[in-house]
């Protein structure tokens, strides 16, 4: 995608998912990447006997957080502090781009790296820093790949799922200077992994997300798999980490359900290769200043809708997108927004308040379920994505869909208002039948069904006249 | 031993699909099972709750609770109704449902489940392969109740779906808000359909099936889409 592309106003899923199925490279990659992570993911989960028990464990301990949210965010923050961090409470992704920018100001800084970006990706924290004169180096492989390119995360795990090794040869062999580099796999990291050790070790300031913070000791935690995150978190001097409010959880040995469920949901493996714990700041051990900034965005909007508020039990783990039919066929670009694919169709629009290009999201969605089936924090994805769908829905106004509900709901609310539709039905079919099928349609809703499929027509008998003719004889 | 039933034929079925009403008839009467046709009956609601219309589909809920109350069971050709019965009804009623989710059964398990029988004593000649619809197998799970109805009939040959749980794109309004994405799902199924080499497409819900026999037919293929009660019932 061109700065251009990227810079347009967002469409709708419908109108953005055409150019992603045009795009014959990116189905093939995202239809390999997806399928071979389901496969190990399948044959990890498939090994933990108490697996069941664990997600209800998971699901109650983010219920009881989110349910004391206040509480454990205070808790959060008087821990934090008391370690020697200090705290900021940002309201929306504009005040906190203010305090991240400030910050990395006060420190007079012009680079910083970052690791686990995909909630500064929501605030577009990278835009900030370059206005204000920053540059940000994102560190995690597919997170630079994709930076490089000037696009956005395509996958909030694998965030370049939608490049292949050569695009990804041809990307640094012009950002990178390496006019010689091959797509051997060993040469491209190694390629990353020298341009990668020279921003750590140059960067004053690390900026980080988190995948959880526990509030009775402070600790913040990020996953990761290629030590990027462990060389942010331990090597500038200052410590930046931008966290939405919903990963706070209760206490320090909670820990132990989701760092067994999160690594084998997300990559398929039983342990991920780098787990980062750190409490404040210790003297002479890592960075000498360290900020946690709470990030709201949306958030308590959620909270207080008891039906969509389970979206915020998600841990980023990615299962539900890779089991999806629909993000399978679009890849993650169409949803416009870092939160792609099943939780993104429940979780963008209610944080944007269901409203913009993010509320076609909801329909996204073939309502199959595989996402409820593998989500290790139990989230009813379906059964939120019917409620959102009604939320819409209230907002906008009535036009021909709307219209057409109305009236069915009307038909079908009585027997002869029901009846009367069926043979209405089969009167203005009359017209596009031909040998018991309509193979052509007029223009509206049946022509979108007509782009692939022809429809049976109403046969000359409903089932109940069968019955009542039976019943006759 | 339940003998009589209130058969739930579905919208659907019952208008666009009614040989699948008239197959499960035939199939339930020659287990001995009484039918009845509550004419009362229109829709369960779940189009307009999946489209984001609780308030019809409140109305509709209601309705098909008072209509289906008096019967002990009630036996569906459909996963996807079932499921919305079984599984939505009651939250659409505040718990309200007179335990009318509890006695409604799709067809499959109904069989297996509470007449207990496999062999059913049709025959059906000819190489059929199953699509496990969604709300049958991840709101229902039915299981391989289907699989093993139809492994007990004489004369049919089974043959293997290949990634057979994967959705066939239909969704109710997903298929035309979401058209584009829709029809490359059901590109996939169909090219697994082929691939399976089977002469019959089986499922347990009309809609999924009307979803990729009308792809069939559009790519002139001879593979005809046939719902379970159809084949049981030969």
């Amino acid at each position: 995608m061109s700065q251009a592309a990227r810079d347009a106003r967002p469409k709708s899923f419908s109108r953005a998912a055409p150019a992603a199925l045009a795009n014959a490279q990116l189905r093939a990659n995202i239809r390999h990447a997806t399928r071979s992570i389901r496969a190990k993911r399948a044959g990890v989960v498939a090994e933990v006997p108490d697996w069941e028990e664990l997600r209800s464990a998971a699901a109650a301990i983010k219920d009881e957080a989110l349910g004391r949210l206040d509480e454990v965010l205070l808790e959060l923050e008087a821990a934090v502090q008391a370690a020697g961090g200090r705290v900021h409470w940002a309201r929306d992704g504009a005040e906190a781009n203010k305090i991240v920018t400030g910050l990395v100001r006060a420190e007079g800084a012009r680079e910083v790296v970052k690791v686990k970006s995909l909630t500064t990706d929501e605030i577009r924290l990278n835009e900030a820093l370059e206005q204000a004169g920053i540059r940000p180096v994102e560190t995690d492989l597919a997170e630079l790949i994709v930076q490089l390119a000037g696009e956005r995360p395509s996958h909030l795990l694998v965030p370049a799922i939608h490049k292949n090794r050569t695009e990804i040869r041809d990307l640094f062999r012009v950002r990178l200077g390496l006019p010689t580099l091959t797509d051997d796999p060993a040469e491209l990291a190694e390629a990353a992994r020298l341009h990668l050790r020279e921003a750590f070790l140059r960067a004053p300031v690390a900026i980080s997300g988190a995948n959880f913070a526990a509030a009775d000791t402070g600790t913040v935690c990020v996953v990761e798999s290629e030590g990027n995150g462990r060389m942010c978190t331990t090597l500038p001097e200052v410590l930046i980490t931008v966290m939405g409010i919903e990963k706070a959880i209760p206490r320090f040995r909670d820990l132990e359900v989701f760092l067994q469920l999160l690594p084998r949901s997300s990559t398929g493996e039983r342990m991920n290769p780098y787990t980062s714990l750190w409490s404040g700041v210790r003297e002479g051990d890592g960075p000498r200043a360290f900020h946690l900034v709470l990030l709201d965005a949306g958030r308590t909007r959620v909270l207080a809708d008891p039906v969509g508020r389970p979206a915020l039990r998600c841990i980023r783990c990615s299962a539900c997108i890779n089991v999806c039919p629909v993000y399978r066929q679009t890849g993650g670009h169409a949803y416009h927004s870092p939160y792609a694919g099943p939780i993104g169709a429940i979780l963008s629009p209610q944080l944007a308040g269901e409203t913009g290009a993010v509320a076609s999201l909801p329909f996204a969605s073939s309502l199959c379920g595989a996402c409820y089936d593998v989500c290790p924090v139990l989230i009813d994805i379906p059964s939120i994505l019917v409620h959102e769908r009604g939320k819409v829905v209230a907002r906008k106004r009535s036009g021909l869909e709307g219209r057409s509900m109305k009236l069915l709901g009307r038909a079908f609310a009585t027997r002869i208002g029901y009846e009367r539709a069926q043979r209405l039905g089969r009167t203005l079919q009359r017209p596009l039948v031909k040998d018991g099928w309509i193979t052509r349609f007029p223009p509206g809703p049946l022509a979108a069904w007509g782009q692939s499929r022809d429809l049976k027509a109403m046969p000359p008998q409903t089932f109940r006249e069968w019955w009542e003719s039976r019943d006759r004889a | 031993m339940i003998d009589r039933v209130a058969l739930f034929v579905t919208c659907l079925a019952d208008t666009l699909s009614p040989e699948v009403g008239t197959a499960t008839v035939t199939l339930l009467e020659r287990l001995g099972v009484e039918v009845v046709f509550p004419p009362e009956q229109t829709c369960c609601g779940q189009m307009h709750a999946n489209s984001g219309y609780p308030g019809e589909a409140t109305a509709l809920a209601r309705r098909f609770v008072d209509v289906f109350a008096p019967y002990d069971a009630i036996v569906t050709p459909s996963g996807s109704c079932a499921a919305q019965v079984r599984e939505h009804v009651s939250g659409l009623l505040d718990g309200d449902d007179e335990g009318v989710p509890q006695k409604t059964f799709e067809l499959s398990q109904f069989l297996t489940g509470v007449l207990a029988v496999e062999d059913v004593g049709s025959g059906f000649e000819g190489t059929v392969t199953y699509h496990p619809t969604c709300h049958s197998l991840r709101l229902l799970h039915v299981g391989d109740a289907p699989l093993r109805l139809l492994r007990a009939v004489p004369g049919l040959d089974l043959v293997e779906l290949p990634d057979a749980e994967e959705c066939c794109g239909f969704g109710g309004t997903f298929a035309v808000k979401n058209a584009d994405v829709s029809s490359a799902m059901l590109d996939e199924k169909i090219a697994a359909v082929l691939g399976s080499g089977a002469e019959s497409v089986c499922a347990c819900d009309s809609s999924c099936l009307m979803h990729i026999g009308g792809g069939l037919h559009r790519r002139g293929s001879g593979v005809r889409a046939i719902h379970l009660a159809e084949i049981l019932a030969s």
